[in-house]
């Protein structure tokens, strides 16, 4: 019996090991995007929660300074030519730094927007950077990935929401 | 020398524990006292194990921000932790509520201590019975049989191994 019980208590012990503590799953799932406006990067414009409806969209938070942002981003790339439309969210950075950055590394979106200090971020339950938000037609919030997309787990996690809503059309 | 030394160390110890200071102005003394309530009890998502008022993180100053500016647009208690968890969930509680996804939570721990008192309880009852005779079965007779007859005869042969000695001793 008490070999039953440290069994038991090893097995339990070993999962929680291997859950990572940093995940804090979103409440915002299956429901709307929040509402908010914000400038573009590019100073051409405003952006609002109405523009990301009528189309499945990946909403990327990344920022000039965010390490991981540099990992992630040829997937991201990837992702955009493969026809998904992809919105930058940049978060809390310098303007000139973060176009920098694109120059440097390529810029895979179709927009992006500037949420300088991370005021709009908080609406999103954003925390970090980078953070990926699967948007439905709709406007709902149907996935959300924390930490880098090319992350293999995260991935495929990602991937399989996307042929959830599309059923196999991307 | 070492007195110096001791001061030192204390030093640095208290600076260790300073916490963040931001100049946040206040119109009424409850609104404060509010806001550093708030910011003991909301966790900072960033550095897991420190309250959004421990913590020096960019977001956590932005929490702290966003607080002071909901306190002073007349917002209460309640309606800024709705706000935190609305976009963080439950976890950015340090004392979640009761909820089916946090029962096991609250519950698990008092569980365990019952399976454990369970457990004791057993454990101290079984030594207590096994001090107590109980009624043996026919096959254990048998066996208490044999060897209580198997005991008789070791018994008179240690009587003879020790008369032999004697006798050993007397020559």
């Amino acid at each position: 019996m008490p070999l039953i019980i440290f069994a038991l208590l090893v097995v339990l012990l070993a999962v929680g090991l291997t859950l990572n503590p940093r995940l804090v799953p979103s409440p915002l799932i299956g429901k709307p995007v929040p509402v908010f406006e914000l400038p573009l990067l590019n100073g051409e414009g405003m952006f609002s929660d109405k523009d990301l409806k009528g189309q499945m969209t990946l909403l990327n938070v990344w920022a000039s300074w965010c390490y991981a942002c540099r990992q992630e981003h040829e997937v991201v790339k990837q992702l955009a030519r493969s026809g998904l439309r992809v919105v930058g969210f940049n978060y809390k950075d310098k303007k000139q730094d973060a176009q920098q950055w694109l120059k440097q590394l390529g810029n895979p979106y179709q927009v992006v927007v500037a949420d300088e200090d991370g005021r709009v971020a908080i609406d999103w339950g954003v925390y970090g950077a980078p953070e990926t938000f699967l948007i439905d037609a709709q406007g709902i919030i149907r996935h959300k990935v924390i930490g880098p997309v090319s992350d293999q787990k995260n991935y495929d996690a990602l991937m399989a929401a996307i042929k959830a809503i599309s059923g196999n059309n991307l | 020398m070492k007195i110096l030394l001791a001061t030192g160390l204390l030093v640095f110890h208290l600076s260790a524990w300073a916490a963040p200071m931001d100049n946040f102005e206040f119109e009424t003394r409850e609104q404060e006292k509010i806001f550093q309530k708030l910011n003991d009890e909301l966790r900072c998502l960033v550095c897991q194990n420190q309250s959004i008022a421990e913590s020096n993180a960019d977001l956590a100053k932005d929490l702290r921000t966003e607080i002071h500016t909901m306190l002073l647009a007349g917002k209460n208690e309640a309606q800024i932790k709705e706000f935190m968890v609305d976009r963080y969930g439950d976890y950015v509680l340090y004392d979640p509520p009761f909820r089916p996804m946090t029962w096991l939570l609250w519950i698990g721990p008092v569980v365990i201590f019952f399976i454990g008192l369970g457990y004791a309880r057993r454990f101290i009852f079984q030594q207590n019975s096994a001090a107590a005779p109980g009624e043996l079965s026919a096959e254990e007779a048998e066996r208490l049989r044999n060897l209580q007859s198997e005991l008789n005869l070791s018994e008179g042969g240690g009587n003879a191994r020790e008369n032999t000695m004697k006798k050993e001793k007397h020559s």
